[in-house]
């Protein structure tokens, strides 16, 4: 689907991508549906709390090192403020940094502004972030009620950056606009594709852009890429706003994520020229020969890749097979964004163990570039048909689903989530750092990662001996995703077999 | 001065549903856009000692996740739909419906709905809380009115029964080791505490508000209008103490307060201070040595807090450790009607000392204020997490206090009262011996 540049907003996920947070089913019938376009989304008649797009907009923006975040809102929305900064901490940490705080300021909207509008306060908080922070540009992230009370941004803004003479750039991120978080992403991309990337005055053919987030990788890549006479360029956080006004001058774009990375890398491709490698994740053997071998064709690289892989593969044989074995048939559910799940389902699979659910936190029915998820396509080519669905981190549905196939693991990705299934009793990994699992060596320690958890689980089991969960024996009982529509169930018998069979 | 806020203190008026989920058993059911929790909770909960989602927090909050259809529609059928599966799927005792500003907006009639439950005899009561509306301890008041108001009956007094209004749940990092801290001095007078949050609570406590003989408002501010509105609808005489008592001096003098307050015998008082300060000496006796190398002291101090937590820890370190306040800097975003009787009580330290008191919740104003400060020697900086970056520029000892409190996990910890005031000693002391060996 085009990146239009032209529109002051990224259009969201549902309509774009046709994406959707209800659904459940196996693998191979998402797939199908996808393709047919037929792909339908749940809605549900319980809910519980889950995440909007405000919060990876400007989380993901915050940690441009020279720019600065005006999020126009009431202050609650500066909520996740103090997480943004926590990972800040980190990435400036793993960098060996100076630490500072990030740069958000909130315009403390209100019910005076919601009433009279928010158009003055948001100057004035364009201003101060000026004043306070010199940055290079501000964001502007709207809000829930700045996006109902209908102020006019985009001319406050115009006439805020005539002020001050730097770029200042609306973030669309309301959160009820979308039930897709990841839009969020798209809102700060799409910030970055219309105003900070620039045309490219030179082509640099050694350059790959490499999006991701908080970037523990960096130094393996580096390694691998300059082997290949490649340079890597991370981004988009932990960069600066004249670094990524030149992301337009690499030789390719690739990213650790295909939820993340999927309007960047195409919009890069359609309106900058500069091709997006669409492969699976680099999580696990295959993910990873897949992911690299893709770079290697889009740059002209190919024997290279092709040595490297084939050294890798010499090296890690030994260790790869004494994990497999360790961890064969254990059964494990999977829960995370939707890349990651997929790509995980099939690591995992390929590490001998039996995926006997997979949930991701939506599901886009297409990326950017116009296919199906790669992941999501490569579990179609196997015998196996995994069942999966779609939520949005519905925790009513996890629990009951972990209830009834008491799998031997949880793994899963996204904060408060895993916590849920310790709380049963289950060992649970929770992968918050992208670059687990990454490579050769990466997918090593995760086995071990695995196997450690499987070793000792006294923690969990010492809590679920003693905590009551908060669902009544009744919902225990249901179908775990009775309260989603029809519209996209398999029938009845069939979704009784995939989950009582366990 | 520009009222926009960086480096947040707190939350907006949503925030409360964790004060809901203070309470064994009680189940918040969140009315708003679907990043509203999520958003509240990392400020509140896993940002600020690691609070985790307990049992009902977090992903499990029943929540509509209002999107463009019920913002354009109205979002009323879908709370509707959302409380009548709740009350089959979770199990609680007291369901409180908060709205967010998506509700508040567009004005879904939140309690025409929720009334229509109350009807069927269901424990529920609703709240709006659209987050324009003010802070979250202006929200916290806001749930314990609209218990108050539409869940609470009338009942027997029951002598010697108190609530105790003071730390708010989830805003307060150590909130619930403050009310562990408080019940145990209320006992120690031969008063019960009616716990209302934390590991002791229950909804039976919550329904057993009006039994209380008395309710004790231990802040500077919060809670006030829950003890007024109390006073008015049942008729239950308040104590308002605004200082939370940390270290011996204030801790005696409220044990006093109150003892006098509820017609305690002063002898059974007495006894009681004595035996609490016997043992507080015994500590601070062995630690005198170290306190007194004066190479290591912090002798000046800041803090960036609530007012609950600044006015508590300033009185402490003033009165009994001998510290001089530099600049309080008061976060809570406190109502202008309460900031004069707030600054004044930083008045009211030993020796004539006085506390120069600075009201905003804007952490980045805080930061410039704190940076222009000439202070004789290293300071210690009393904030939140946000203060680490500010205490390394300026070479200060800086301990987490306040809200959000990323770098360290608390669970039931507290400096409230006699041994409160020696875990203090003890964290300050550790953060100065650790910053050199
Ligand atoms: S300010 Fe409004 S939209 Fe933002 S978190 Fe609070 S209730 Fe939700």
């Amino acid at each position: 689907m085009a990146i239009h540049l032209n529109l002051s907003q990224a259009t969201i996920r549902e309509k774009r991508l046709k994406s959707i947070v209800g659904y459940q089913g196996t693998i191979k019938d998402l797939a199908e549906q996808s393709q047919s376009g037929c792909l339908k989304n749940a809605t549900r008649g319980f809910s519980q709390a889950t995440n909007c797009n405000s919060g990876c907009a400007q989380g993901y923006l915050s940690t441009i090192t020279d720019a600065a975040i005006v999020n126009h809102g009431p202050i609650g929305c500066a909520g996740d403020v103090a997480g943004a900064n926590a990972g800040f901490q980190w990435g400036q940490s793993i960098r060996d940094w100076n630490q500072r705080n990030v740069r958000i300021i909130n315009t403390n909207m209100s019910e005076k502004a919601v009433v009279f509008g928010g158009d003055q306060i948001l100057k004035e908080g364009i201003l101060k972030a000026y004043e306070r922070f010199k940055p290079k540009a501000i964001f502007v992230t709207t809000s829930c009620a700045s996006g109902i009370i209908g102020d006019d941004i985009e001319s406050t803004i115009k006439k805020a950056e005539a002020e001050i003479g730097i770029p200042v750039v609306p973030v669309f991120c309301e959160g009820f606009r979308s039930q897709i978080w990841a839009s969020g992403f798209d809102a700060a991309f799409h910030a970055l594709l219309t105003r900070i990337v620039k045309p490219a005055e030179k082509k640099r053919p050694e350059l790959v852009n490499v999006i991701n987030f908080a970037g523990s990788g960096r130094a393996v890549i580096t390694e691998i890429f300059g082997r290949l006479g490649l340079v890597p360029q991370f981004g988009i956080p932990y960069s600066n706003i004249e670094e990524i006004s030149r992301w337009s001058e690499a030789a390719a774009t690739i990213s650790i994520c295909g939820t993340l990375g999927s309007y960047m890398g195409n919009g890069l491709e359609q309106n900058f020229g500069v091709p997006y490698v669409t492969a699976l994740q680099p999580h696990g053997i295959s993910g990873f020969d897949d992911w690299l071998t893709k770079l290697g064709e889009t740059v002209g690289k190919e024997k290279e890749v092709e040595e490297y892989l084939a050294e890798q593969k010499v090296l890690a044989a030994p260790e790869l097979e004494e994990i497999k074995f360790k961890l064969k048939g254990k059964k494990v559910v999977v829960g995370m964004g939707p890349s990651f799940a997929h790509n995980y389902i099939r690591f995992l699979e390929d590490l001998g163990m039996e995926v006997v659910w997979g949930f991701s936190w939506h599901y886009d029915a297409k990326h950017d570039h116009g296919g199906c998820p790669s992941c999501t396509v490569e579990l179609t080519k196997t015998d196996k048909d995994i069942p999966v669905s779609v939520s949005d981190q519905q925790n009513h549905e996890v629990i009951n689903l972990l209830s009834k196939v008491k799998p031997d693991i949880f793994i899963g990705r996204h904060p408060g989530m895993s916590v849920w299934a310790t709380k049963m009793g289950i060992p649970a990994i929770m992968v918050s750092d992208e670059y687990s699992a990454f490579g050769y060596q990466g997918t090593i320690e995760f086995g071990h990662r695995i196997i450690d958890a499987l070793t000792n689980n006294s923690l969990a089991v010492n809590l679920s001996k003693r905590i009551n969960l908060p669902y009544t024996e009744w919902w225990l009982e249901q179908d775990p995703f009775s309260f989603q529509e029809q519209k996209n169930k398999k029938r009845e018998s069939e979704n009784k077999k995939n989950v009582a069979v366990r | 001065m520009s009222l926009c806020v960086e480096q947040i203190r707190h939350v907006c008026t949503l925030g409360a549903f964790e004060s809901v989920l203070a309470i064994k058993r009680a189940v918040p059911i969140v009315h708003a856009g679907p990043g509203c929790v999520a958003k509240l909770w990392t400020t509140l909960g896993s940002q600020n000692g690691h609070q985790g989602s307990g049992y009902v927090g977090g992903h499990a909050i029943p929540c509509t996740n209002a999107s463009e259809k019920e913002v354009v529609f109205g979002g009323t059928d879908k709370l509707r739909k959302v409380i009548t599966n709740t009350f089959d799927v979770i199990d609680g005792d007291l369901f409180v419906v908060l709205t967010g500003c998506t509700s508040d907006i567009i004005g879904d009639d939140v309690g025409e709905i929720t009334r229509k439950f109350q009807a069927q005899g269901k424990p529920i009561v609703y709240v709006e809380t659209g987050g324009f509306k003010g802070s979250n301890l202006i929200g916290h008041e806001l749930v314990l009115g609209a218990i108050i108001d539409q869940h609470l009956q009338p009942q027997e007094v029951e002598p010697g029964l108190v609530n105790i209004w003071s730390s708010v749940p989830y805003q307060n990092t150590f909130w619930s080791g403050d009310i562990e801290q408080l019940n145990i001095l209320i006992s120690s007078l031969g008063l019960k505490p009616n716990v209302v949050f934390g590991p002791d609570s229950s909804v039976d406590a919550i329904n057993d508000i009006p039994k209380a003989q008395y309710n004790l408002v231990i802040s500077p501010w919060v809670g006030l209008r829950t003890a007024e509105q109390l006073k008015n609808k049942f008729g239950t005489p308040f104590l308002h103490y605004p200082a939370l008592p940390i270290g011996p001096t204030e801790t005696s003098k409220f044990l006093r307060t109150v003892g006098e307050f509820a017609g305690i015998d002063p002898a059974v008082v007495e006894n009681v201070i004595r035996k609490h300060e016997d043992r507080y000496f015994y500590y601070l006796e062995r630690a005198a040595d170290t306190l007194l190398e004066t190479r290591l002291l912090p002798r000046r101090f800041i803090t960036v807090a609530d007012s609950l937590y600044a006015l508590g820890i300033a009185r402490f370190l003033t009165n009994d450790m001998g510290l001089i306040p530099e600049k309080q800097f008061i976060t809570d975003d406190t109502p202008n009607d309460y900031q004069s009787g707030v600054a004044a009580e930083f008045e009211q330290f030993t020796s004539g000392i006085v506390a120069e008191t600075v009201f905003s919740n804007d952490g980045g104003y805080v930061e410039e204020e704190i940076r222009k400060l000439k202070i004789r020697s290293r300071p210690l900086i009393l904030g939140s997490s946000w203060e680490r970056v500010v205490a390394r520029d300026l070479n200060a000892y800086q301990l987490s206090v306040s809200a959000p409190i990323g770098n360290e996990l608390v669970l039931s910890k507290s400096y409230v009262g006699y041994n409160g005031a020696l875990q203090l000693v003890e964290d300050i002391y550790s953060v100065v011996l650790n910053d050199f060996m």
